[in-house]
């Protein structure tokens, strides 16, 4: 190596891949953390738990270690009828998202109002905690941060799990994890554009849409039509039932693959599901050797489609 | 192998490492190719083996993309690395033992990787799906050696200078390094939100641009001058290519997010860069070009010079589209569609692979002193994959066209899954003929290692006639 040039450049090198970082990293991101998280953006974090795809608290993904959320109107420490309201519930050892952990995640601003009203510096993973999103004038302007019920409400998760009872009840984090790991965002995207076609998938995100999300699956190769507000055009349970079981059913041009295998072993009612039947008779009916197609049996209630379902309404 | 793992460095035959990597590459090609080509039936026929948890589209894709890219291009660089970098150095490898562990790791590190997300256990960010303790074995298990290596056969190499492919893998294999520990970050660290998104096609842009890009072209930098014995144009262009590869190719990330609420200065700048990046693809097309004068009858005649020259001319509509599809004016258009997938396969099918095909050929001829066992087996390769391919990419080019006009005329989406009907089965019939390729491929190879003609002393492959 004993040519000067090789030093000369070795050191010019250094200079432009380094003068690149700078540009490319650490400018954008010192800009991007400048973000304040928009209510949307909040409302998602809590739903979300910690990480959406693999992480220690649930390495075979099967959706463990998230939070519920959950839809209130009574006060479940008092009884008190309230307006409708979302609570997450964070049963004990439930790890939190960044936005509790390292509330300046979420902004400057709402990780003040997070910690001096909503009090979330108090919450502890151990022990549980539900947060609801609040919100609060500052500077003029209202503005949303994150509540911790458990303490200014006395509201403790398992109380709050049990006041809205199952059917209340929506596993949209672990939902999240299913979303991942079927893949659907290989097909599906999570990112109406900002050019066109947010007039039929409706309004693009906003830069404080994602604090504390992560991954953000965006998708990049769209096949399928945009998810993001999936659950503003079509909240029919039924629909998305038959059509996870097999999109055939409803929509027969359709190339998405048949998630019939989420239900598990067993339906709702604990028999177990007969597949091949199930298949035997739709070849049937494909081939027009049958009216009506097979009945689409109803899920368990904690299925893996169940999490997911809960998770493609959660997306208004 | 298994002999080998355990030898004294010194009793390792020179280029073993090279030979493993380049049998090892091929099989990946191998398996990669038919999970892309299965992929491709289900997109065609969505019935097509259904019922199966494990032959879902959704849990088959992204192995199909990390077999390609991890498997046969990374593993097909680390054989041209293994033997040009001491080739150019009139030396041995730096360490052979090293080399051979470093493929042993490899194969099965990425077997695990990929039966993971086979499984669905995934960090849900494409191209860095892999999760990040196998990120971290990937850095310091796989990268690391080979980079240790690389760089020590340049350190002790007994020439003066160092020549331009050497430049280009000593630092493509550094920047990899630097590329996977950033890029990952997000999964290290837990980071969130816009910084996560940006840092996932920060990670995507960088490992095409700082890896693949720059050393595939430094693989033709070596074949075509060795093959046609005809100098390198022109070292100057050269350097112009190296120099503007690492100014040029390492901002433009935010151009795959132009439609994502990131910061507009972010994008623009981005959009900028990405137009610069002919600067270093022109260079590296004319200056490989030039240096073919005299020689193009050559592009017909040897196996080596038709793959690389293919390639060299696929770079030109690569760099085209990748130059401007980028800025506004035009990603409006074509983003999130086929078109943007005709790009990719593009880039890694059409331009990357078939240098590299190349350098798998020739350095399996001149490491193991056989001669290719077949030139009719090679041209069907050939033909196959260029046909192959050709057909893929048109077709997902115009499957991208009919997305990008259904977009914008708000057309309902389903109309448009039917309009693409007809291209999915082109593009899995485009797939297919390249597996077939690859098997053929597969087949020559080892037939050349077990009955080619032996290479007489002090004569290299090229120069030595076809015999089938
Ligand atoms: C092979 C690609 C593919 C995969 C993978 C895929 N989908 Fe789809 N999906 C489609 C296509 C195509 C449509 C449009 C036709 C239809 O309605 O079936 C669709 C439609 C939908 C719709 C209805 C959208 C609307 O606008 O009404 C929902 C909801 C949906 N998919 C959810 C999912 C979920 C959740 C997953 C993962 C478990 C998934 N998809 C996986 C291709 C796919």
């Amino acid at each position: 190596m004993a040519f000067r040039e090789y030093k000369i450049g070795a050191r010019m090198f250094g200079a432009a891949l380094g003068g690149s970082m700078m540009i490319t990293l650490y400018f954008p991101t010192s800009d991007i953390v400048l973000v304040g998280s928009t209510e949307w953006g909040l409302q998602k974090a809590l739903s979300y738990g910690r990480i959406g795809g693999f992480s220690y608290e649930d390495p075979l993904m099967r959706g463990e270690g998230k939070p519920v959320t959950v839809t209130l109107d009574k006060d479940p420490a008092t009884n008190q009828p309230i307006d409708p309201i979302h609570a997450y519930v964070y049963p004990p050892g439930v790890p939190f998202p960044s936005a509790i952990n390292h509330p300046r995640t979420a902004g400057k601003v709402v990780a003040e109002l997070s910690t001096t009203k909503g009090r979330i510096n108090e919450a502890d993973h151990q022990k549980g905690a539900v947060f609801v999103v609040a919100h609060a004038e500052a500077g003029g302007e209202v503005t949303a941060y994150i509540e911790n019920a458990s303490v200014t409400r006395n509201w403790n998760p398992q109380q709050v799990l049990d006041a809205a009872g199952d059917e209340n009840s929506a596993y949209v984090g672990s939902g999240k994890i299913m979303f991942v790991r079927e893949g659907c965002w290989w097909c599906h995207t999570l990112l109406p554009e900002q050019t066109q076609d947010w007039q039929v998938f409706g309004v693009p995100p906003r830069l404080g849409d994602f604090n504390s999300e992560s991954p953000t699956a965006f998708g990049s190769d769209r096949k399928a039509p945009d998810l993001l507000h999936v659950g503003s055009r079509n909240s029919s349970k039924e629909w998305m039932m038959m059509h996870f079981f097999n999109p055939r059913l409803v929509q027969p041009h359709s190339i998405m693959p048949r998630f019939d295998y989420l239900w598990g072993k067993n339906d709702a009612n604990g028999k177990p599901i007969d597949f091949d039947q199930w298949r035997a008779e739709y070849t049937k009916y494909a081939a027009g050797e049958r009216v009506y197609p097979p009945e689409v049996p109803d899920y368990a209630p904690k299925s893996d489609i169940r999490y997911l379902m809960d998770f493609v309404l959660s997306l208004k | 192998m298994l002999k080998y793992l355990f030898a004294k460095n010194e009793d390792i035959p020179p280029g073993t490492t090279a030979i493993f990597f380049g049998f090892s590459s091929i099989i990946w090609f191998v398996i990669g190719t038919g999970i892309g080509s299965f992929n491709a039936a289900k997109l065609a026929f969505p019935d097509f083996v259904t019922g199966y948890e494990y032959f879902a589209f959704g849990k088959m894709r992204q192995v199909h993309v990390l077999a390609v890219i991890l498997g046969w291009i990374s593993m097909a660089f680390a054989m041209a690395m293994t033997y040009i970098t001491p080739a150019l150095g009139n030396t041995r490898l730096w360490s052979e033992k090293l080399g051979v562990w470093n493929v042993l790791i490899w194969n099965v590190g990425l077997s695990l990787a990929l039966t993971l997300l086979w499984m669905g256990i995934s960090s849900g960010r494409e191209y860095s799906d892999i999760i990040w303790p196998i990120d971290l074995a990937i850095i310091f298990g796989v990268l690391f050696p080979l980079g240790a290596n690389v760089w020590m056969t340049i350190v002790t190499r007994r020439t003066q200078g160092i020549y331009t492919t050497n430049w280009f893998f000593g630092t493509g294999i550094f920047m990899v390094i630097i590329v996977f520990l950033v890029g990952n970050s997000p999964e290290f660290f837990n980071l969130t939100g816009l910084s996560e998104a940006y840092m996932t096609w920060w990670f995507a842009h960088n490992v095409l641009g700082l890896w693949i890009t720059p050393v595939a072209a430094a693989i033709a930098y070596y074949t075509v001058p060795k093959v046609t014995g005809n100098p390198l144009y022109s070292h100057r262009i050269g350097h112009l290519h190296f120099w503007s590869v690492v100014i040029f190719y390492s901002t433009p990330a935010a151009h795959h997010l132009m439609s994502a609420p990131l910061p507009e200065w972010l994008k623009s700048f981005a959009s900028v860069e990405g137009v610069l990046i002919l600067v270093p693809a022109i260079a590296f097309v004319s200056n490989l070009l030039l240096t073919m004068t005299g020689k193009w009858h050559m592009f017909v005649e040897n196996v080596e010079i038709k793959f690389t020259i293919t390639g060299v001319l696929l770079a030109i509509p690569l760099n085209m589209q990748g130059g401007f599809q980028q800025t506004r004016a035009i990603n409006w258009y074509i983003h999130g569609t086929g078109w943007i997938v005709a790009h990719a396969h593009l880039a890694l099918l059409g331009f990357s692979t078939f240098l590299e095909g190349a350098a798998v050929y020739y350095g399996i001829q001149t490491l193991l002193r056989r001669k290719l066992y077949s030139l009719t087996l090679a041209n069907f390769h050939f033909w196959f994959l260029l046909i192959g391919f050709c057909t893929y990419w048109i077709s997902m080019t115009i499957a991208g066209l009919i997305q990008g006009a259904g977009k914008i005329y708000e057309v309902p989406y389903i109309d448009v899954v039917i309009a693409e009907h007809p291209y999915m089965i082109a593009r899995w019939v485009g797939g297919t003929m390249v597996f077939t390729g690859n098997v053929v491929w597969l087949y020559n190879m080892w037939m050349t290692a077990r009955v080619g003609t032996e290479i007489p002393v002090g004569r290299l492959p090229h120069e030595l006639a076809y015999e089938r």
